[in-house]
């Protein structure tokens, strides 16, 4: 469904992605995970057309969306939720929900989108419950509910996550990550960008590991949960330190 | 109180017309004047707060968009083409009836362009003018349109004054009523003053309706969003410079529209109308209205040009509008309406504190 291949970009001289590659399918989830400033956040921006690529090829569906636009690539059913929710708090819950329906209005289905705003607040009876309070008095869960939720109302077949899990409680993550599941299992593939990476791999099909702007691991979530380099890395484990030590 | 948008212009022509019933049963029907000119400028108004209160762009040359709007249409309602009448285009102009033969001052007659006709050239020519500056501009993010736009009215400015066909430091006079259906007309004699100030409260009605309508729906959910974070808004499929860009050029021509009632009404205009203490002076409206309050804007620009008109500011009022700007800005950034006296306090307090802390003031 999406492919990215041999993606450079940068900032002035800062080059942060060299020669990414990467393919989600249809009806994957695929994990990209790495630590702080890995590029992870360019990768999903230059994969929405938020920042321009240096080298390299987008392509949605077999078709580039590299000159395609920001709005129109959501339109072509590719929805970001960014990083740092983003929430508009100067909008109740509502109109955030319906600003998310954006491109449902311009593709002409009005008529949907009143049934999509059940089904949301339905999904996420706490925002049901405020639906007419400002986004910004939410808590973060709360805001990060609305985040995802204001980009289904969209009705993307390929939803990207920026750090969904960024400065929210365990239990909190625990739920954001059995909602991405839930929305996996009702057919819409997910691409998930997390410094989490136990919790991202845990729900996901397939992950890359991005590391100052290369990927420098791939493979399915089972393997790279179990890969000792990745243990080392990210999960906090030194397996070589362990194993010598039982060794001593 | 949930009033539609029919309802609430409703009201406030309802309003309208007690003003005018009060200011005729007060034996101060001379108001009137002020009323309407304050009516005129209002339209300007309220198409930048569209523009900076919802969409959260600044321009600081809405007044040389007025002033485009009144200069096209004050030339060519007063620039006789009878010596011309020979060219083709004049001929062809004159045959489909786009021009209208008026007697002048001294018994002569005039070729001159129908007002309607000038009246939609002028909102052409600065709707153009807006669409070739907001192209390149609004495709950035940040206040480059600000930056832009005092250019732009900084030209037009310095154009009105120097060019000796636009009246140089005089500007254009003797510029004719603009008739509208009913024997009605927009400027004239001072007799037809009830009458012109009908006319404006209807525009601005009209033009209220028009801009509630944008706001109220999905657009105006759009441009708070830009206002609010823009990538956001892009990531939500908001075309965000298009979007800015239509802002930019609507707001363009209802300030060239009403340059044009205005110019119209007061048979003339000069090239104050185009300096950027006027811009300013706009802005300092909409700031003081409330962003992202149509309704309050409108009060405080009739209410604030009038008193600015009356000559209630004196030789200060240039000094009084960068005060309001400069105040509101400091203490009540989202307009006095919003303003919550103890909130404000609040807010005073924690941003003396974080100074005293020695880290920026945000």
């Amino acid at each position: 469904m999406l492919t990215v291949r041999t993606l450079d970009v940068a900032y002035g001289a800062v080059t942060v992605l060299r020669g990414v590659s990467l393919h989600v399918k249809e009806g994957e989830v695929v994990a990209i995970v790495g630590a702080n400033g890995a590029g992870k956040t360019t990768l999903l921006k230059a994969i929405t057309g938020l920042v321009r690529p240096r080298r390299g090829d987008v392509r949605l569906r077999g078709e580039s969306i590299l000159e395609v636009g920001t709005a129109r690539i959501v339109a072509r059913g590719c929805s970001l939720v960014p990083e740092g929710r983003q929430i508009f708090g100067d909008l109740s819950v509502r109109d955030n929900l319906l600003l998310g329906a954006h491109v449902q209005y311009r593709r002409g289905k009005a008529a949907e989108v009143r049934a999509d705003l059940e089904r949301i607040l339905g999904m996420f009876p706490i925002l049901g419950k405020r639906s007419g309070q400002l986004g910004g008095t939410l808590s973060g869960g709360e805001q990060q509910m609305l985040a995802i939720g204001r980009a289904l109302m969209a009705r993307p077949t390929l939803l990207m996550l920026d750090e969904p899990s960024m400065g929210l409680a365990p239990l909190v993550v625990k739920e954001i990550f059995n909602v991405i599941s839930t929305i996996s299992l009702a057919g819409c593939t997910v691409l998930l960008v997390e410094q989490n990476a136990r919790g991202a791999l845990k729900i996901a099909h397939r992950g890359y590991v991005l590391e100052t702007g290369r990927i420098v691991l791939e493979g399915s979530a089972e393997d790279l949960l179990a890969s000792r380099e990745m243990q080392r890395a990210y999960l906090g484990r030194d397996v070589n330190l362990e194993t010598a030590r039982v060794t001593t | 109180m949930h009033l539609n948008r029919y309802g609430q212009v409703g009201i406030f022509m309802a309003s309208a017309a007690g003003l005018q019933l009060a200011a005729v049963a007060a034996g101060r029907g001379f108001l009137l004047t002020q009323m309407t000119m304050s009516a005129y400028y209002t339209l300007a108004v309220l198409g930048i707060s569209l523009l900076m209160g919802y969409a959260g762009q600044i321009s600081l040359g809405h007044a040389g968009f007025v002033a485009v709007g009144g200069y096209t249409s004050a030339v060519l309602t007063t620039l006789d083409l009878t010596p011309y009448r020979a060219q083709p285009l004049v001929a062809a102009s004159q045959g489909l009836g786009l021009l209208l033969a008026r007697p002048d001052l001294y018994g002569g007659e005039l070729l001159v362009v129908q007002p309607l006709v000038a009246c939609i050239l002028a909102v052409a020519l600065a709707t153009l003018l807006a669409f070739v500056v907001g192209i390149p501009v609004l495709k950035l993010k940040g206040h480059y349109l600000a930056m832009a736009t005092l250019g732009v009215g900084t030209i037009v400015y310095s154009l009105a004054l120097g060019t000796q066909w636009l009246g140089a430091a005089d500007g254009i006079s003797s510029v004719p009523p603009f008739p509208l259906p009913f024997g009605a007309s927009v400027g004239g004699p001072a007799g037809g003053r009830v009458v012109n100030y009908y006319v404006a409260v209807a525009l601005l009605g009209a033009a209220m309706l028009l801009l509630l309508n944008l706001v109220q729906a999905r657009v105006g959910r759009a441009l708070r969003a830009i206002h609010g974070a823009e990538d956001a808004a892009a990531a939500m499929g908001v075309d965000t410079a298009s979007l800015k860009l239509k802002t930019f050029v609507l707001s363009a021509a209802l300030a060239a529209l009403a340059g044009v009632f205005l110019t119209h009404y007061n048979g003339g205009i000069g090239p104050s109308e185009a300096s950027v203490m006027k811009s300013v002076k706009y802005m300092a409206i909409v700031a003081v209205g409330g962003m992202g309050s149509l309704w309050g804007t409108l009060g405080m620009s009739l209410a604030l040009n009038f008193l600015s008109l009356r000559g209630y500011f004196g030789a200060y009022d240039d000094v009084v509008f960068g005060l309001i700007l400069v105040g509101m800005m400091l203490f009540a950034p989202e307009g006095l309406l919003a303003l919550q006296p103890r909130r404000a306090l609040a807010a005073l307090r924690l941003r003396l504190r974080r100074r005293e802390d020695g880290e920026e003031p945000r």
